[in-house]
C-alpha cells in the first residue's frame, strides 16, 4: 500500500482548501476548545494520568515523556508556570511554524488545557522572533479566546483563571533550549543554565515551570478528546501517535507530513516526500535536525521510532529530516553546520564556546581542498573535549546540549567515509606541497 | 530619541503584563527598534530606567539577539538564509547577488542568516521578516523593488504591522551618517 499520512494535529489545517485558520472557521470546522470545555470538567490530577497513559513524548527534540514531566513538579509550591516553547529553530524544522500560522487555536487550547492540568495562573507562549506573521495569528487568536471567555478569569464558570502572554524572541537559537528560553523570558541573555535544578522544581522567576513544545501542545486537545488509551493505540513500541516530520533538502516535494510513529524513513522520504529530487541517488540523510548525527541509505527501512534511532546512534530530535544526494559533498554539508554553531554558542561553557570556532575553521579548509593529512583526527582529538568519546548519545562537558551536538556532523563523517576523507586529505596535503615545490 | 508619554504609558502596560516587569525588556527593545529604524543609546537608557536596570544591562541583553541593531540599517532588511536545505538549492548564490546588487543602497540591509524554518521553501528570503520562497535572485530583486516603491507595504524593522512603523527611520540617520561620513 502507498505510505499515507495520518493527520491527527494537522487535519483541520490540510483539509481546507483555503487558509481561513479564525475563531470562527476553528470552532464549526475543529471543534476547537471543545476538549478545553471537557478538560475542566476533570481534575488536574485526572489530566495528568490522561497524558501520562497516551505514552505522548516532548516533540520538541529531547522527546521526554510529557505527563511524566507534570508530574516532577513539587506538591504545593506555587506560583507555577507553563512555558510553550515556540522558538522553532533547529535547522531543516519548521512543522511549528506551520501550526502558528495556519492553526493558532489548536496552540492556545492545549497551552489553556495544560495549565489547568499543571495548576497555573501564567502561561506564555515564547514565539521565534523571526516569525511575524506567526506573531499576529497566535495574538489574534489568544485575544479571540479572551473574548470568547476561554482566557482570563473564571474561564466557562470554573473558577480557574489564566493569563496567556505571547512573548516574542528576537533572534536567537539557544532560547529553544528550556532553560536558555526562561533565562531570555526573564529579561536576560538566553544563556542555558546547569540542571538540576530541573525547571519543574525552579524554573522561571525560579518556581517551578513547565516548559512545552508547540507540537506537544497540540496535541493535547485531542488525548483529551478522544482519551490517553486511543493515543497510545497507535503509533510503535515507545513512540506512540502521530508527529509531524519536516522533509526538505535535495527532495522532491519537500514539506511538513504526519505521520503514525513506526513508519519507515523510505516511506516518508520516497513515498510521501517524492524521493530524491531530479532521480539522483541517495547520498545520506539527516534524521532529527543539524544536532544529530547522520543516516546512510542503507538506514532508509528502519522505522521512525525514537528508541531505535538511539541504537542507531542517532536521534529524532526535532523530527527534521534533511536529504543530500549524490552531488553533495558531506565535508561542505558538516562545515556549514559547523558555522551555525559556532554562530549560536551562547559563549558560557568553554569547551563550546572555543571548540565551536575551531571546528568551523578546520572543517572549512578541509570544505575547500585546503585539508591538511591528520586534520579529521585532529578534530576528533579536541572533539574528544567537548563530547568526551565523540559518541552518541554523547558525553557531555557543558551546560547544554548544542556543545555535544556540534560534533554530530564530525563523528557522521568519520563513521560513514573516514577512511575515504582520510585519503582525501593526504591529496589535498600532498598536491599543495607538490605546488609549493613547484613554485620554488 | 527618548520616550514620549504616550510611548511612556504603552511601555508602562507592557511591563505591568508581566509577574516580573524585567521580562518585558524584549519587546521594549522590539518597541523601541519599531519607533527609530535601531535601538538607539537614548532608548536603552529609557529601558533601563523604567525597568530599574543600569544601561549596561539593556546593552548586555540588546547585543545578544541578532534582530536587534544597534546601528541604522535602512528601511529594509532582507535576510536570506544559507543553512544546509538552502546551501543544497540556491541559498549562498542568493545572498551573494543580493549582496553585490544593494551593496550601496541605504535602503536595504542584506544579511546571511540561519534557517529561518521554512526550508520547504528553499532558498528562502524574508523582508522585514515576510517570507519569499522559494525565490530566485531575478525574483528577489523584483520583490525587494515592491517593498521599496510601496507596491507591497512592509512591515517594520523589527517585524511588527506597518501600522506601528515610523517608516524610514533608519533610512533617514543613515543618509546624515553617509553624508556626514
Ligand atoms: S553548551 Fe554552548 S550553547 Fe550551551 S550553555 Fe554551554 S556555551 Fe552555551
Ligand atoms: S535551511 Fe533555509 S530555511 Fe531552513
Amino acid at each position: 500500500m502507498a505510505a499515507q499520512e495520518t493527520r491527527v494535529i494537522t487535519k483541520f489545517l490540510r483539509d481546507r482548501t483555503d487558509d481561513s485558520w479564525e475563531f470562527a472557521v476553528a470552532r464549526e470546522h475543529n471543534q476547537a476548545y471543545s476538549a478545553l470545555e471537557k478538560a475542566l470538567g476533570m481534575e488536574p490530577a485526572q489530566l495528568v494520568e490522561e497524558v501520562t497513559k497516551s505514552g505522548l513524548r516532548g516533540r520538541g527534540g529531547a522527546g521526554f515523556g510529557t505527563g511524566q514531566k507534570w508530574s516532577f513538579l513539587p506538591k504545593d509550591v506555587f506560583p507555577r508556570y507553563l512555558a510553550v516553547n515556540a522558538d522553532e529553530g533547529e535547522p531543516a524544522t519548521f512543522k511549528d511554524h506551520m501550526l502558528i500560522e495556519r492553526d493558532p487555536h489548536q496552540i492556545v487550547e492545549g497551552s489553556i488545557i495544560t495549565a489547568y492540568a499543571i495548576e497555573a495562573h501564567h502561561a506564555f507562549i515564547y514565539l521565534r522572533g523571526e516569525f511575524a506573521l506567526g506573531a499576529e495569528r497566535l495574538q489574534a487568536a489568544v485575544d479571540d479566546a479572551y473574548a470568547n471567555g476561554f482566557l482570563g478569569k473564571n474561564i466557562l464558570g470554573s473558577g480557574f483563571d489564566l493569563e496567556l502572554i505571547v512573548h516574542r524572541g528576537a533572534g536567537c537559537y539557544i532560547a529553544g533550549d528550556e532553560t536558555g528560553l526562561l533565562s531570555s523570558l526573564e529579561g536576560e541573555r538566553a544563556m542555558p543554565r546547569i540542571k538540576p535544578p530541573f525547571p519543574a522544581v525552579q524554573g522561571l522567576y525560579a518556581a517551578p515551570t513547565i516548559v512545552n513544545n508547540v507540537e506537544t501542545m497540540s496535541a493535547v486537545p485531542h488525548i483529551v478528546d478522544r482519551g490517553g488509551e486511543w493515543y497510545a493505540g497507535t503509533g510503535v513500541n515507545k513512540s506512540l501517535g502521530t508527529r509531524i516530520f519536516s522533509v526538505s533538502g535535495n527532495v522532491e516535494k519537500p514539506g511538513n507530513y504526519e505521520v503514525e510513529l513506526g513508519m519507515t524513513f523510505r516511506d516518508l522520504i520516497e513515498g510521501l516526500a517524492g524521493g530524491v529530487a531530479g532521480g539522483k541517488q541517495m547520498k545520506f540523510f539527516i534524521p532529527g535536525g543539524a544536532s544529530s548525527p547522520w543516516l546512510l541509505p542503507e538506514h532508509l527501512d528502519e522505522p521512525l521510532d525514537m528508541d531505535r534511532a538511539t541504537e542507531l546512534g542517532t536521534m529524532l530530535g526535532s523530527g527534521a529530516i534533511m536529504v543530500f544526494d549524490e552531488t553533495v559533498d558531506p565535508v561542505l554539508v558538516a562545515w556549514r553546520i559547523a558555522k551555525f554553531f559556532a554562530h549560536e554558542s551562547c559563549g558560557k561553557c568553554t569547551p563550546c564556546r572555543e571548540g565551536s570556532w575551531w571546528l568551523e575553521k578546520v572543517l572549512y579548509r578541509m570544505a575547500n581542498g585546503l585539508g591538511r593529512a591528520d586534520d579529521l583526527d585532529l578534530l576528533l582529538s579536541f572533539g574528544n573535549n567537548i563530547s568526551p568519546g565523540v559518541t552518541w548519545p554523547p558525553g557531555q562537558t557543558t551546560i547544554c546540549q548544542l556543545g555535544p551536538s556540534t560534533m554530530s556532523p564530525t563523528l557522521s563523517l568519520h563513521k560513514h567515509w573516514g577512511d575515504e576523507i582520510r585519503a582525501r586529505l593526504a591529496q589535498d596535503a600532498e598536491r599543495r606541497t607538490t605546488l609549493e615545490v613547484a613554485a620554488g | 530619541m527618548s520616550f514620549t508619554d504616550t510611548e511612556r504609558r504603552r511601555a508602562e502596560e507592557l511591563i505591568a503584563r508581566y509577574p516580573h516587569g524585567k521580562s518585558a525588556l524584549l519587546p521594549l527593545l522590539h518597541m523601541a527598534q519599531d519607533r527609530d529604524g535601531y535601538v538607539t543609546q537614548d532608548a536603552m537608557q529609557d529601558i533601563a530606567a523604567l525597568l530599574g536596570l543600569t544601561p549596561a544591562l539593556v546593552l548586555g541583553a540588546c547585543s545578544f539577539y541578532t534582530m536587534f541593531k544597534r546601528e541604522p540599517i535602512g528601511r529594509l532588511v532582507v535576510s536570506v538564509c544559507t543553512n544546509v536545505s538552502c546551501l543544497v538549492n540556491g541559498g549562498p548564490a542568493l545572498v551573494d547577488s543580493l549582496r553585490a546588487r544593494y551593496a550601496d543602497d541605504l535602503d536595504v540591509h542584506v544579511e546571511e542568516v540561519e534557517c529561518i524554518a521554512a526550508c520547504d521553501l528553499a532558498p528562502v528570503m524574508q523582508v522585514n521578516y515576510e517570507f519569499h520562497g522559494p525565490v530566485t535572485s531575478g525574483a528577489a530583486v523584483e520583490v525587494i523593488e515592491q517593498y521599496k516603491s510601496g507596491a507591497l507595504t512592509a512591515r517594520t524593522i523589527s517585524g511588527s504591522p506597518a501600522a506601528a512603523s515610523v517608516s524610514g527611520a533608519g533610512t533617514t540617520v543613515r543618509r546624515e551618517l553617509a553624508k556626514g561620513g
